[in-house]
């Protein structure tokens, strides 16, 4: 709601500045967005009188004006303007003088001098367009300031208002409050009724009386609609927002604007039978004011006539039955349209008007007769005519009332948690309009029609916070029972997890859960996504159903940025349409690519390779307790490559998946380095047991060492649990710590060490001891895999 | 009488002139040694009659003695020298790098999530989450927004059917809680919302941390005193300016939104802050007596706040990070800036 200070201040007019002002209607609520002046940036610029005029000798568009700047101080002007006549009064820059974009000077026009410039509204930065120069009415005194003439000396605030203040839509509301703020006395324009001088009556039905329980209208013969909205309304109008169109469409802005009583004008000659108000019919089809048609529906409620829809009611009038150059005989709308029979029909049919924008928070449904005298008078005062009686048609069981709410003292204080004094209730809810009858534990109180968002008791306790002012309610912590948390040990926080990943030189990134379809395909063609109905781009429309697409579009980010080498991880919900509805699930996923390490002086580099990304999986598993329990096991994946990638299983529940990414994903995705990645159901790897205490052994463990040949595609995971299964009881680890294959080992063989930990708790072992279990090993791993010891 | 001088002399400079401890060892065995030659002297005493023997004995022993102790005294300093030159040769350069010393980091809404969540937790609020695909009913309907109302064009809300949608905020993890959990209640719920709006200063996805209290007094002034020491402890000002605006949220009645004074010009006025000195950071009030009917709370026995803050906005505000959209490029170099 933008509106001008001046127009504010004479409907109230307390003693406070603009800076005082905005921050009072800012702390109560009504947000002061900007505080602009009032436009026209222009100076040196007075009204002019044209006295005489003759035309251009050299060129036939121009005229050659002497115009009066002051008593006795004619000035010569060219002027290229249409519209100049003599007599005429216009605002005229003087040399010296700058408006927006120009500094006059004192300049020969095809060879005739010109001191300074008659000037249209658009010259002076008032309008967006203008047609000739602005008139200016007989009674401006020749040689004011035109600043001082306009009023400019005025800022436009602009209120940001919350959807419950639709009072505010207008400056009464703006008024009111300010009063209110302020405790100054309201000196509203004079309102009264502008008795008939004719007889015309339009008919009125209403259909939809829920949706429409008050309709006033009104015929106004014989109006012109060439007359000229004054000055004034124009600049008001503009300063709030709203173009000048002519006297009749801007009376009805006016309006809007002063009471937040949006109206609608009818060219009474294209009205045909009577005016319906009814919901419009499946496929009926409305021309609007700017000429697109729509289709409507039948929840669309329209204003029509006999002959079918004039206008959306409450948003948009037709083309057909608006007012032009042409309309002599007015009919004046003024309604009451209910919020819920607007609401979200003007969104559903892509148009926002202030007209909507009002109905839809809702208007005072009481103020329609004093909206149709108002704009009759203002009407008839600009553009003449005659005007009929309002005719009102009133379903009076669907105007809204406003209720009667119960307000206890007592809930005053528990709520806002301070003491009112029962003078400073009364006090605050009376300036607010509101009537209170008192009662044994507070009031029951009675708001006003315009204060149509009371409906309960915080409602009426907040306006007391509110006047009374948030800043003097006290700040007080609060004083609660302690309580002392479960604390589950059995479930390792994600915390923890992001704790090893950063110290294992990870970043956590944060990438959108929505993301490109053909990349989810890429990467998880076996899992369908949810679509989103409007995406807010082709490649941000379809649910996650693996991190991985984001992590990688990362990694493909930081590659063109000079960052070869990027470990990333990133944890959070992925969404999964699966047979029984849609599973929203928590993941722990990360990438890794490029040199192992930074460039070191002393230390090695490499590539990262598949079992870099498994030790830190490893460890992540380890930080949750249940490394050994864990099997990898060869997966197969879409975006993996076939020969690197492995299934994470514990007690047959598949805890994730890690691998290198498929060399063919990675091209299509333009990333040119071996990427490596990993995604962990986070519920399932967040559970760990309870440490349950062994005793440690007394006696020394013995270690040997095995090196046997098996062939190529037999597991290292394989040969272990071999390898415990004979052992028995008494081995108590089992270590890899060597692989090989070339030259000695037959092609399609390899040879892999193993080192064997044995330990008794009762006794120490001897050689005889070991020579068994590594006997039972040795055959045990040649019967199930055909190895052979390497010598 | 036996003198023996001539000989602790000669090995006196035996010692001296060795330079290593080999050497030293040598002359230990030449004097000292089973067959060195005051062993032997010891060894021919037996010869000497019984008074002289005696005297000898003594002599021989100062001897012996006597170059022990040189000995000793010599193997000392070479020792000491031999670890200086074995330090000397073990010496670094100091100012090399270590290995392996890389460090990540949490995401700076992470890492601005764990310390609201943090402090809170500390005020006795736990940690609750929801689902970010909600229904309409949880994210609109209980939060008292029926289909009709303005509000809900100001949420730009994506939508999967008519009836599912990604949650604009993270206040139905409020009514799933009240519906689930028995009153009184104090949790914060922390996570990912989504608007469908995209610009400078918006992202389609960004964070948000509701908190909800609810007991059988808890006031206004109470909501007040949260929010204020809140703000203060987490932007470590202990003058920061907080200020309450009336406001209007269809959830909560009274409603406010909480402004700080700019901490980035303390007040003066600068482009973050529109040059108003005050930046707007949350919004909040008292539980509305619709949501409490929804949820099935006893309104007239319970009262309760609730507040919401962006994340981001924070983060931006604490880091002095100035463009919102930098927070979902994942770029490493502005990752390790959050260590």
């Amino acid at each position: 709601m933008k509106f001008s200070e001046k127009w504010l201040r004479e409907w109230v007019n307390p003693a406070v500045s603009t800076d005082e002002l905005t921050h009072l209607l800012t702390m109560a609520g009504l947000e002061v967005d900007s505080v602009a002046p009032a436009g026209g940036e222009f100076s040196g610029v007075i009204v002019g009188e044209v006295l005489a005029m003759e035309a251009h000798p050299n060129a036939d568009k121009l005229r050659v004006c002497q115009v009066k700047a002051g008593e006795g101080d004619v000035r010569q002007v060219v002027c290229g303007a249409a519209n100049v006549h003599v007599g005429m009064r216009a605002p005229l820059a003087q040399v010296g003088a700058s408006v927006p974009g120009l500094k006059i000077k004192r300049a020969k026009l095809r060879q005739v001098e010109s001191l300074g410039m008659l000037c249209s509204a658009k010259e002076l930065g008032l309008a967006e367009s203008a047609d000739g120069l602005l008139p200016l009415p007989s009674d401006a005194v020749v040689g004011t300031d035109m600043r001082d003439y306009l009023g400019l000396d005025d800022v436009v605030i602009d209120v940001d208002l919350t959807p419950n203040r639709g009072d505010c839509l207008g400056m009464v509301g703006i008024a009111r409050e300010v009063g209110v703020l302020t405790r100054t006395d309201l000196s509203a324009p004079e309102m009264a009724a502008v008795a008939a001088s004719v007889d015309d009556r339009f008919p009125v039905r209403i259909d939809a009386p829920q949706d429409c329980p008050r309709y006033l209208g009104r015929v106004i013969r014989g109006v012109n609609p060439q007359a000229e909205t004054p000055l004034w309304m124009q600049e008001r109008l503009r300063r709030g927002g709203i173009r000048s169109l002519g006297p009749l469409v801007d009376v009805t802005n006016y309006v809007l604007l002063e009471l937040g009583q949006p109206m609608h004008a009818f060219d009474l000659a294209r009205l045909s039978g009577r005016i319906e108000v009814r919901r419009a019919k499946a496929n009926e089809k409305l021309v609007l004011l700017d000429s697109k048609t729509l289709e409507l529906d039948d929840d669309t409620l329209v204003i029509a006539d006999s002959k079918g829809p004039l206008a959306l009611a409450g948003i948009m009038g037709g083309e057909m039955s608006g007012c032009s150059d042409e309309t002599h005989d007015v009919f004046l709308e003024c309604a009451f349209f209910a919020p819920l029979a607007i609401a979200g029909r003007a969104r559903k049919y892509g148009l926002h008007t202030d007209s909507s924008f009002r109905f839809e928070r809702g208007v005072d449904p009481q103020i329609q007769r004093t909206a149709i005298e108002r704009a009759t008078r203002l009407l008839i005062d600009i553009a003449g005519g005659e005007a009929g009686p309002v005719v009102e048609t009133c379903s009076e069981a669907d105007v809204p009332k406003a209720p009667t709410i119960s307000l206890r003292a007592a809930r005053i204080r528990r709520l806002l948690g301070v003491e009112f004094a029962q003078d400073e209730v009364e006090e605050i809810l009376t300036r607010l309009g509101m009537s209170l009858t008192k009662t044994d534990d507070g009031w029951t109180v009675q708001a006003p029609s315009y204060r149509f968002d009371m409906a309960i008791e915080p409602d009426l306790i907040e306006e007391l916070g509110r006047i009374h002012g948030y800043d003097n309610i006290p700040s007080v912590l609060p004083a609660a029972h302690m309580v002392m948390p479960e604390a589950s040990e059995g479930r390792l926080p994600l915390a923890r997890f992001r704790e090893v990943l950063v110290a294992r030189g990870y970043h956590e990134a944060i990438t959108y859960s929505f993301v490109d379809p053909r990349v989810h395909t890429l990467i998880a063609p076996d899992t369908t996504p949810v679509a989103l109905a409007n995406p807010i781009s082709a490649d941000l429309s379809v649910m996650r159903t693996s991190i991985w697409p984001g992590l990688l579009n990362a990694v493909v980010h930081n590659l063109k940025r000079q960052q070869p080498r990027v470990r990333l991880f990133e944890s959070g919900l992925i969404f999964v349409k699966g047979g029984d509805g849609l599973a929203q699930v928590n993941r722990l996923s990360g990438v890794i690519c490029g040199p192992v390490r930074d460039e070191q002086w002393s230390s090695q580099n490499r590539m990262v390779d598949f079992f870099d990304v498994k030790g830190d999986v490893e460890s992540l598993l380890t930080a949750a307790g249940h490394k050994g329990s864990v099997r990898y096991e060869v997966a197969e994946h879409p975006a993996l490559h076939p020969g690197q990638a492995a299934r994470i299983v514990r007690d047959g529940r598949e805890l994730g998946l890690l691998g290198a990414l498929h060399p063919a994903v990675a091209e299509t995705l333009d990333i040119k380095t071996p990427c490596y990645v990993f995604e962990l159901d986070l519920d399932a790897i967040s559970a760990r047991e309870l440490p349950v205490f062994q005793a440690l052994s007394k006696f020394p463990s013995i270690r040997r060492d095995l090196a046997v040949v098996v062939d190529a595609s037999v597991s290292s995971a394989t040969l272990s649990d071999t390898i415990r299964k004979s052992a028995g009881d008494l081995l108590s680890a089992v270590k890899v710590f060597d692989l090989y294959t070339g030259k000695g080992i037959e092609t399609g063989r390899k040879s892999i060490a193993l080192g064997l930990i044995l330990q008794d708790s009762s006794r120490t072992l001897t050689d005889v001891d070991v020579d068994e279990v590594v006997a039972r090993v040795t055959a045990g791993l040649c019967e199930s895999h055909g190895a052979t010891l390497r010598d | 009488m036996l003198d023996l001088s001539a000989v602790v002399t000669e090995a006196n400079q035996a010692i001296t002139d060795a330079t290593d401890l080999a050497a030293l060892d040598q002359i230990r065995v030449t004097y000292l040694g089973k067959k060195g030659s005051l062993t032997e002297q010891l060894k021919s005493l037996g010869a000497l009659p019984g008074d002289q023997r005696r005297e000898a004995g003594q002599v021989i022993n100062q001897a012996k003695q006597a170059v022990q102790a040189a000995i000793e005294a010599r193997r000392a300093t070479l020792e000491q020298a031999a670890l200086v030159a074995k330090l000397a040769a073990e010496s670094v350069d100091v100012t090399l790098p270590g290995r392996d010393a890389e460090m990540g980091g949490l995401h700076p809404v992470t890492r601005t999530l764990e310390r609201i969540e943090s402090l809170f937790a500390h005020m006795g609020f736990e940690v609750k989450e929801g689902p970010e695909i909600e229904d309409d009913y949880h994210n609109f309907e209980a939060l008292n927004i029926p289909s009709h109302h303005p509000a809900r064009a100001m949420h730009d809300t994506f939508y999967f059917d008519a009836h599912t949608l990604l949650r604009t905020h993270t206040s139905p993890v409020q009514v799933r809680v009240m519906k689930d959990e028995a009153a009184p209640l104090r949790i914060v719920a922390p996570g990912r919302v989504y608007r469908c709006d995209s610009d400078l200063t918006h992202t389609p996805m960004f964070h948000q941390i509701e908190g909800l209290f609810v007991d059988t007094d808890v006031s206004f002034a109470e909501l007040k005193g949260t929010i204020d020491v809140f703000l203060k402890r987490f932007f470590e000002i202990d003058d920061l300016a907080v200020r309450f605006r009336p406001s209007y949220f269809p959830f909560t009645e009274p409603s406010a939104e909480v402004d700080i004074g700019c901490v980035l010009c303390g007040g003066e006025g600068c482009r973050v802050c529109s040059h108003t000195g005050w930046l707007e950071v949350m919004g909040c009030g008292m539980v509305h007596p619709e949501v409490f009917r929804q949820v099935g709370i006893d309104n007239e026995q319970f009262t309760g706040y609730a507040f919401g803050m962006g994340v981001e906005r924070l983060a931006m505000l604490r880091y002095r990070v100035n463009d919102l959209r930098l927070f979902f490029e994942n770029d490493l170099r502005f990752l390790r800036q959050f260590k």
